[in-house]
Order: structure tokens, then C-alpha cells, then sequence
């Protein structure tokens, strides 16, 4: 006789629906912990049984190879393994940057493009996006490479411009800037020009919205921006000299020189991301009411005025949040670079070091790190800018 | 209820040993298998020909440690490192041996975990460059961008002979030797360096291997060696002794082609060499034939020479430091007795 009626009020801590949904919660927790240790506990067994060498004092030693792009004062017979590490960080930073400015720059034309009315232009936005976008990146990444390497001249047959800019297979040579003393002054002009320009834009703007006069704000910024350094650079002296890069023996010394394996990377990447800009930013479009677009028509605003003013702005609330995965996608996808040696984070620091010193543990819980804060970095940032461009008051 | 079981996984879990690989020599036998980790394609050394079959002077060292253990030099599975994957690969018992052209140094030696078995190889690094620069020693590359493999010694002692010699370099790295080559092939790099005899196997991969040479400069020692996981001495003594194996074979003129007449030989080495007297192969852990079976199905250490980098290849590297200590070079191997 199994009649008797379940006591659905009882008074057991486990009979509170609330209690028992913590109580399984918390059992949950600690077996996921329990499972953590007991792995970390098993590798550290391992390890020490094996006569491995662990912590993190290999960073003080000296790394002793050389790397072809360093944005730090890299010496490859003082540095340490740390200084390796920077300056793979760095590296993996420059081409993240610049690769998400042209993919954006990139993305958007090409977004804007898919819905032109123009049929050209639209069906070649079109093949573009849908060709580079089924290809797998890596295999980008080496055609461009390749393509770079291949177009390319020897040193001693470089490409030149005005005997200062030099293009051959070693990369791109431009003039190095040396700021000697009194640099700083101009730099500091800069700024004082950058807060000038800032306050007129905040004036003009409340003198339109009070009088309605337009003031030619552009014109007189740029004028702010460029003479203002240019006079203080004069009036101390002409403190920056360049150094242009010359052919000596088998390649050009002096000059600063920007690598093939970058310029192929940052090809790769750009042109891949853009793709998937361009579909985020045709799809915030889209997604803009037409009445919108009519009423600014009825208005009698010329188009460019409709996809500025009234269209864009709108359209970002949608392209922002998939644009954000895509950044963090361009950073990731940097690591790829390690088919191609371009000097980042992953070739640099889990690739040679981790070979020189064998501490793989430590090395590749630093590398995951740095790119799990470069990622949560960009995702706080552009979030903040999503709440500011969010619809406020509706 | 829940309790009960939460207590029962807590002492499941600290009870659960952990995980290791303490006798290797038996997990092999077990397996009847040795996973022995090459490279991805160094000619001579490890390399798959056109029908998939691994041919080099490392490949027989792991066919060598394959015939003493389980009496068949087929029974290998190979398994293609790149420079950077190999040691951890060891470390975790991906593979049982390494036989990957490394160099064996102190840092590698002490804090790896790992223990060389002895040197199969005694190389030095140098430079292949393009006939066209018009440079006839290292000592004219200053200013000059190399090619290199990631994660070898060949990065530490390059930079190491240009500080010594106040010159400059630029260091272009990549992460395989094809890519490597690949790179000197469409002109990134003045010069490849990297240990001479692989300098000798990319050269023939060049398209035209006339236009490149191999500049006379040594710039380095590089002791080429089996490596093994540190803290299992039987697996070590089994891989160190079939090296000397091979080594003893052709000091006593033993080959695979005599091997069985050698069996009735009446001299005392040759019969405490292949097990008709003495208990070498017992005390390994092994069956008493297991040197007869290196020579007989790899050959002695001058037939994997010749077979593989030497005058019967067609790298023709000269034996050089390899010879036999009694010929002129550093090859030792420790008496059996």
C-alpha cells in the first residue's frame, strides 16, 4: 500500500524548493572543484616526479635569440624571456589594432556598398564577401604571404621612392624619426591643439543650437591641428631629423622597416574580418525602418545626409554587439601568424621560449591569459559603447 | 542519500592514483608497439619516402630499440614532431623514445625531465646560402637576415657568433623546416642556418641545388641524440645500449649480412655481443638475442651511416666526428661484458 500522501509543506531543509536549489548548486560547485584539484593536483605530482622544473623564474633568464620586429628596446644578448614576452604582446597588439581599424574601415565601405542601388558596385561587394568569407584564414593568411614574397624584389632591386621609401621582400623601409630635445614642446602643442579643437566643437555646437549659424568647424580644426606643431616645431628649432634606410652589403640598415609577414597578416586578417563587418553593418541597415529613410527623403536631405544622420546612427545599436565578436575574432585569429613567423605572442612566447625552457605549463597559462584579457578588454569597451549609443528614455 | 554518494566521490577521488608512466620497457611490450617520435621530413635523418615508409639514421635508431625489445624493427609507430612539440610530447608520454636530431644540452639534460640516451650523431651548425651573394665564409654575412627553425639550438648560437664577432643579423623564424627553406626559396633570407647535415638535405631540396652551398664555417657543437623521460633507468639502459650495440657491431665487423655466420664466431666479444655467452640482454630486461636482432634487421651503426647520410646516400656526408674512436672520430661505444 503505497497511499500515503507525500508532505509537499514538510518542514525538512530540503522540502523548501529555494534551499534545495542552493543545496544542488552548492554540491555542483564543489564537485567541479574537487575535479579541479584533483587534475592540478595530479599534474603537479607528475611533474615533480619527472624532475620537471616549474614557477615563473625562467622569466629572469636570458633569451639569447634574435626577433625581426621589436617595438621595445629588444637586445638579443641582455634581454630575458620576459622582454620576449613584451614584446610578443606588443606585436600581437600592433596587428590586432590595425587590423581592426582597416577591417572596420573596410567592413563599412563594403557593407554600405552590398545595398547600393548600383548594381556593379553592390554585386562586387557582393562576390567579394561571399569569396573571402568561405575561405579558412589560414590558408589566407599563407596566400598573402606568399603573394607578398613572391611580388616582391630582392633588396638590391628594391622598389624606391625619392631614394627615403624602399619596398623590396625584406619589407617596407620608411624613414626612422629621431626626436632629439625640445620634441617634447611639439607633442605638447599637439595636445593643447587637440583640447582647442575639442572646446571649439562643444561652442560651435551650442551656437548652432541657440543662433542656428553654422560654423565652419572642420576648416578651422584641421588649420588648429596642423600649424599649431608645425610653428612650435620651427620656433625650437627643427628638433626632428629623420634617418633614411640605406643599402649596405646584403640588406638596408637604418630606417625603420615594416615586415613582409606583417604586411601579409594584416592583409589576411583585414580583408577576412571585413567580410563578416560588412554583413553586421548590412544587416544594421536593414534593419532600419524604411518609413525612416522615407520620411528623411520627404525631408529633401540629399542621400549621403539620410545614411549619415538618419540611417547609420540607428543602424549601429544593431551592428555594434556582432562587430564586437569580430574584433575579439581579428585578435584571436592573430595568433595564426605562427605559420607565417611574423613575431607575435604565440611564435614568440608558447613557441620559441616554451622550446628554450620546456616550461609549457606556466608558459601556455600566460599566453591564455594575456588573450583572455585582451578579449575581455575590447568586449568591456565596445559594451560601454553600446549603453551609450543605446535608445535612452524610450 | 546524496550524502553518502557526495562522501564515496571524495574518497573515489583521493583514492584514484595518479596518472604516470613508471615502466616503459613493459608498457612497450604490452603495447607491442614503440611509439618513437621523428621529425616532420629531415632527409637522412627522419623522413617518409614517396610510399609512406620512414627511412633515416633516427628511423633506425627507433627500428634498432624496436628489434632488442620486441624482436621486430617494423613494429614502430612513427610519430612526426616539429621542433617546439617534441619535448613536451615526451614529457607526456605521447612517445616512448625521441629520435629527432636534438641536441643535447645541459638545460635540456636537467630541467626537462628528460635524460639523452647517448649521441647517434655528432653535428655542428652552419650556413647554406645563395651562390649569387658572392660570400665564401660567415664572416662576410654581417648585416646579412637568416632563416631559422623556432625552437632549436640554432637560434641561441647564431646569436651567440654574431655578437662574438661584432657583426649584425636580422632572425626570420619559422615554425617547420619546410617553411624554412620555403622562405630562403622566395628570397626572405640571405641564408638558412641550421645543423650542417640538415643543410645538406635542404640543399637537395632546392630546385636547383647548384645555385646554394654550404659555407665551411662550424659555428657550434651539436651532439645529436635518443631521448628519453628521466626517472625510468631500465627504459634508459635499453635505449643507450642499443645504440653501443650497434656501435660494438662495427668495431667487430659484425653486419647484417654476416650477422648469422657471426653467431658461430669463437671470439668473446662478438659472442657476448650477440648473446651466445653472457647475460647482457637478461639484465636489460630483454631476451638474450637482443643485439643479434639490431644488426641482422637495422644493420651496424656504419650501414645506418652510409644507408642514410653517408657515401651510399645522396647527401655524402663524410663520416667525419663520426667515425669510430679507433678510426679517428668520437663514436665510444661501452664493452660489453
Amino acid at each position: 500500500m503505497n497511499n500515503k500522501q507525500l508532505p509537499i509543506d514538510g518542514k525538512g531543509f530540503l522540502n523548501n524548493p529555494q534551499h534545495r536549489a542552493v543545496f544542488f548548486q552548492i554540491i555542483a560547485l564543489i564537485a567541479v572543484i574537487l575535479c579541479a584539484f584533483y587534475f592540478a593536483n595530479n599534474m603537479f605530482d607528475n611533474i615533480e616526479k619527472r624532475g620537471i622544473t616549474t614557477g615563473f623564474s625562467f622569466l629572469d633568464n636570458t633569451a639569447g635569440f634574435g626577433i625581426s620586429q621589436t617595438l621595445t628596446n629588444y637586445d638579443d644578448g641582455t634581454s630575458t624571456y620576459f622582454d620576449v614576452f613584451i614584446v610578443g604582446l606588443l606585436n600581437t597588439l600592433l596587428v590586432s589594432i590595425l587590423g581592426i581599424i582597416f577591417a572596420s574601415i573596410l567592413g563599412l565601405l563594403v557593407g554600405i556598398g552590398r545595398l547600393s542601388n548600383n548594381f556593379l558596385i553592390s554585386k562586387l561587394s557582393l562576390i567579394y564577401i561571399e569569396t573571402f568569407r568561405n575561405i579558412p584564414i589560414l590558408l589566407q593568411i599563407l596566400f598573402w604571404y606568399n603573394v607578398v614574397l613572391a611580388a616582391l624584389p630582392s633588396p638590391r632591386q628594391s622598389m624606391n621612392y625619392l631614394d627615403s621609401v624602399f619596398l623590396n621582400n625584406r619589407g617596407l623601409l620608411i624613414p626612422e624619426p629621431i626626436f632629439e630635445s625640445g620634441s617634447s614642446a611639439i607633442l605638447i602643442s599637439f595636445i593643447i591643439a587637440v583640447a582647442a579643437v575639442f572646446y571649439l566643437t562643444r561652442w560651435s555646437r551650442k551656437r548652432h543650437d541657440k543662433t542656428g549659424e553654422e560654423f565652419p568647424l572642420i576648416k578651422v580644426s584641421l588649420a588648429i591641428l596642423i600649424l599649431a606643431p608645425t610653428l612650435v616645431y620651427f620656433i625650437v628649432g627643427q628638433p626632428i631629423s629623420a634617418v633614411y634606410p640605406e643599402l649596405k652589403g646584403f640588406n638596408f640598415r637604418g630606417g625603420l622597416a615594416i615586415i613582409p609577414e606583417l604586411l601579409a597578416l594584416l592583409f589576411a586578417l583585414s580583408i577576412y574580418t571585413a567580410t563578416y563587418i560588412a554583413e553586421a553593418v548590412r544587416a544594421g541597415i536593414e534593419a532600419v525602418p524604411k518609413g525612416q529613410k522615407e520620411a528623411a527623403k520627404a525631408l529633401g536631405l540629399k542621400d549621403h545626409i539620410i545614411l549619415s544622420k538618419v540611417v547609420l546612427p540607428q543602424a549601429l545599436r544593431v551592428i555594434i554587439p556582432p562587430v564586437i565578436n569580430q574584433f575579439l575574432n581579428l585578435t584571436k585569429n592573430s595568433s595564426l601568424a605562427t605559420a607565417i613567423g611574423y613575431p607575435e605572442l604565440v611564435t614568440l612566447f608558447s613557441g620559441t621560449t616554451l622550446n628554450q625552457v620546456g616550461q609549457a605549463i606556466e608558459i601556455i597559462l600566460m599566453t591564455m591569459a594575456v588573450y583572455l584579457t585582451i578579449s575581455i578588454v575590447i568586449s568591456l569597451l565596445l559594451n560601454w559603447v553600446n549603453a551609450k549609443m543605446a535608445i535612452k528614455g524610450r | 542519500m546524496k550524502v553518502t554518494k557526495l562522501a564515496l566521490l571524495v574518497g573515489l577521488t583521493a583514492a584514484i592514483p595518479s596518472l604516470s608512466h613508471a615502466d616503459t620497457l613493459q608498457d612497450v611490450m604490452e603495447k607491442d608497439v614503440l611509439n618513437c617520435g621523428v621529425s616532420t621530413g629531415i632527409p637522412g635523418f627522419s623522413a617518409a619516402d614517396s610510399k609512406g615508409v620512414w627511412k633515416g639514421i633516427d628511423v633506425d635508431m627507433c627500428r634498432s630499440v624496436a628489434s632488442a625489445v620486441l624482436g621486430d624493427a617494423s613494429k614502430v609507430k612513427y610519430i612526426p614532431l616539429t621542433a617546439k612539440e617534441r619535448f613536451t610530447a615526451l614529457q607526456s608520454g605521447e612517445i616512448d623514445l625521441l629520435a629527432r636530431s636534438s641536441t643535447w644540452t645541459a638545460t635540456r639534460d636537467t630541467s626537462l625531465g628528460l635524460n639523452f640516451a647517448g649521441v647517434n650523431y655528432y653535428d655542428g651548425q652552419g650556413f647554406l646560402i645563395s651562390k649569387k651573394l658572392g660570400v665564401t665564409s660567415a664572416k662576410e654575412l654581417d648585416g646579412a637576415t637568416f632563416c631559422i627553425q623556432a625552437g632549436t639550438t640554432s637560434e641561441l648560437n647564431l646569436t651567440d657568433y654574431f655578437k662574438s664577432n661584432g657583426m649584425e643579423y636580422k632572425a626570420v623564424t619559422y615554425d617547420t623546416s619546410g617553411q624554412t627553406i620555403d622562405g630562403f626559396k622566395k628570397g626572405r633570407c640571405d641564408a638558412v642556418t641550421s645543423d650542417a647535415s640538415q643543410l645538406y638535405g635542404l640543399k637537395l631540396k632546392m630546385d636547383d641545388p647548384n645555385t646554394v652551398m654550404v659555407l665551411p664555417e662550424i659555428i657550434s657543437k651539436e651532439p645529436l641524440g635518443p631521448v628519453v623521460r628521466q626517472g625510468d633507468d631500465n627504459w634508459f639502459n635499453v635505449v643507450r645500449w642499443s645504440l653501443f650495440a650497434a656501435l660494438e657491431a662495427e668495431e667487430l665487423g659484425v653486419t647484417s649480412s654476416n650477422a648469422e655466420a657471426m653467431m658461430k664466431s669463437e671470439n668473446p666479444s662478438i659472442k657476448r655481443l650477440l648473446g651466445t655467452t653472457g647475460n647482457a640482454g637478461e639484465n636489460l630486461g630483454l631476451k638474450s638475442d637482443w643485439a643479434y636482432q639490431i644488426v641482422k634487421q637495422v644493420g651496424n651503426y656504419s650501414e645506418m651511416f652510409d644507408k642514410n647520410v653517408g657515401k651510399d646516400s645522396p647527401l655524402n656526408i663524410d663520416r667525419g666526428l663520426n667515425k669510430l674512436w679507433n678510426q679517428g672520430g668520437l663514436m665510444y661505444a661501452m664493452p660489453i661484458r
